[in-house]
């Protein structure tokens, strides 16, 4: 008995394997898909390495009045903003700042979507019907005006953006886990699991996120997208990250009076959202091709 | 049919209910008390005193709440603790401006994102598709505000075409539509090319081919007519969005709409005027997101056959 249970765990671990390989050969096959990561991770390195390319206090924080609004040149490659800081700094900390606020974000309304969703899921009945209603009322409210009222009635700052953010995408996570653990759940391995004594925890874990996991990990991907426009236009109306903390959105709002003589001060940051958001916009776009080929068309 | 319409209503009014529960109760964890905010810090406490519970501040948030309910049902939403006027009032005051930029949006979106989805469809890898497909994937990535500062920038600032700030004429209007209507013209004209390329794949199609209908009956007639219906909700539902994306667009081109007096609510801690924006935003956004399933059911035959025999 003890022999062939283990034959098969091994078969199915296999079994496994080839399929994430497969997934991961399409996605590879994908170049844009593959641009899209590698510039991804390049914002990554720069975010988690933003200390060792520029120190945060003398460079991206305090002000310099003498060396103001100077243009772009090999020692400021992208000039210096109103208060005199180097722009290259300030970006490669607002990196930082942005991205994380992008990535937390969806992974912890994923996993409070994912758990809600999977039970609403898989128990069904009042939980699902309440749960849901509850969801259909919280979807009806846009995402900005949400985040908005949150910020406003919490106040501005770093942590206060983070949960409303994180708040306003839980409906969304919440609906797509739970569609997605519907298909799953009449199955029947997940009858076979249930025959074999396993409690519903690990049912839910074990077999039906697994099986269910591919909607939502395009849907976290272009989360992390969508967060980081959020928070970028949150801070530009001053209900985001505050001043002078350096963010890609505050930022923009700062450096606005200087536009006319100086676009250089709203173009450039503008462009690196706009990239980071891109080549994250592609991954998804890979990856859901990667994970459904029939998809796509 | 009207069945159908009248029990979407009904079902709208708990939506509403709850979408104001949710709303209040999350300005419920604003910090302060009114009175502090109206009367200043260096005000007699006693007077603070009464006038919070004048306001009801001290009142249970289910008491609030019911009351909330009850006035604003008598058209009474409460009055700005900055100016004492109604709170309504100045929102519909500010509507129209919003209204019209989201209004001349969607226009602008439908009329550009069909026709070239419709396009990219028809001739599917040609140089066409592709530019569309590639300006789609940039338009939907970069911030909407920003695209805004650009085209001020560049249509304002160096070529003077149009006026940067201000509502006062259909030249100050130019920027802002463009600016709001651009990611979600993107959005829609992948949308129009995907289903396109569903129905032109489809059997009726073909046999209306066969049958020796010309080219452009069939793509008006039996392409058209069945890759719009799609496009249509989402049209409806974008144009929700694009009255909470006017947001951000107000403010970078300084309209007096509504968003714009809702920051600077929140600015100057003016509980009752936020509430009410916010609220006046989703139920616009809900009785939209109702229209579009009601109209849905209308034009679609299949939908409007199945309520026939329901009945």
């Amino acid at each position: 008995m003890k022999v062939t249970q283990t034959g098969i765990q091994k078969s199915l671990r296999k079994a496994r394997r080839n399929r994430n390989a497969e997934i991961f050969r399409r996605f590879r096959k994908n170049k844009l898909a593959v641009i899209g990561l590698v510039v991804f991770l390049a914002f990554a390195v720069v975010a988690i390495c933003a200390d060792f390319i520029a120190d945060y206090e003398t460079e991206a924080i305090s002000m310099n009045p003498g060396n103001r609004l100077q243009k772009p040149s090999r020692e400021h490659l992208f000039g210096t903003d109103g208060a005199g800081r180097d722009q290259l700094a300030r970006i490669v900390h607002g990196a930082r700042v942005s991205l994380s606020i992008g990535f937390f974000t969806t992974l912890i309304s994923m996993v409070l979507g994912g758990l809600l969703g999977a039970m609403s899921g898989y128990y069904g009945g009042v939980f699902d019907e309440v749960l849901m209603r509850l969801m259909d009322i919280l979807l009806s409210i846009p995402v900005i005006l949400m985040s908005i009222a949150i910020v406003s009635a919490l106040g501005p700052s770093m942590m206060n953006l983070l949960i409303a953010i994180t708040i306003s995408q839980v409906p969304a996570f919440t609906r797509i886990v739970r569609s997605s653990v519907l298909t799953v759940v009449s199955e029947d391995y997940i009858e076979a699991a249930r025959v074999c004594g396993a409690r519903d925890f690990r049912i839910i874990v074990r077999e039906v996120l697994p099986n269910a996991i591919g909607p939502i990990i395009v849907q976290a991907t272009m989360s992390v997208a969508s967060m980081i426009l959020l928070a970028a236009g949150l801070s530009f109306i001053g209900l985001g990250i505050q001043p002078p903390q350096p963010e890609w959105g505050n930022m923009l709002s700062e450096s606005r009076e200087f536009m006319r003589d100086y676009p250089y001060l709203v173009v450039i940051p503008g462009i690196v959202i706009a990239i980071s958001v891109f080549s994250i916009n592609l991954i998804g776009d890979g990856l859901r091709d990667a994970l459904d080929p029939k998809l796509r068309n | 049919m009207f069945r159908y319409i009248l029990k979407r209503i009904l079902l709208l009014i708990p939506i509403i209910l709850g979408v104001l529960l949710v709303i209040l109760f999350i300005m419920e964890l604003t910090p302060g008390d009114p009175a502090t905010i109206m009367l200043g810090t260096q005000a007699n406490p006693a007077a603070v005193q009464a006038l919070n519970e004048e306001l009801g501040y001290y009142d249970p948030f289910p008491v609030k709440y019911f009351n909330y309910v009850k006035n604003a049902l008598q058209g009474d939403f409460g009055h700005s603790w900055q100016t004492g006027k109604p709170v309504f009032d100045a929102i519909l005051r500010r509507f129209p401006v919003t209204l019209k930029l989201a209004f001349y949006s969607v226009l602008l979106c439908a009329a550009v994102g069909i026709p070239l989805g419709v396009i990219s469809a028809k001739k599917q890898y040609s140089v066409l598709d592709m530019a569309c497909t590639s300006f789609a994937m940039v338009f939907t990535s970069m911030p909407r505000f920003w695209l805004g500062l650009l085209l001020v920038l560049l249509f304002s600032v160096h070529l003077g075409w149009v006026p940067p700030h201000g509502i006062g004429t259909w030249k100050h209007y130019v920027l802002p539509v463009v600016t709001l209507a651009a990611p979600t013209t993107a959005r829609i004209m992948r949308l129009t090319r995907s289903t396109m390329l569903e129905t032109i794949r489809q059997d009726y199609v073909r046999t209306a081919c066969a049958k020796g209908a010309s080219e452009r009956r069939i793509t008006v007639i039996h392409e058209l007519k069945n890759a719009l219906l799609p496009v249509i909700t989402y049209l409806g539902i974008e144009f929700g969005m694009l009255l909470s994306g006017a947001i951000l667009i107000e403010t970078v081109f300084s309209m007096q709409g509504i968003s714009t007096m809702m920051i600077n609510a929140i600015r100057m801690k003016d509980t009752p005027q936020v509430t009410a924006s916010i609220l006046f935003f989703a139920v616009l956004v809900c009785i939209t997101n109702l229209l579009v399933d009601v109209m849905y059911a209308v034009i679609d035959p299949r939908i409007r056959a199945k309520y026939a025999k329901a009945k």
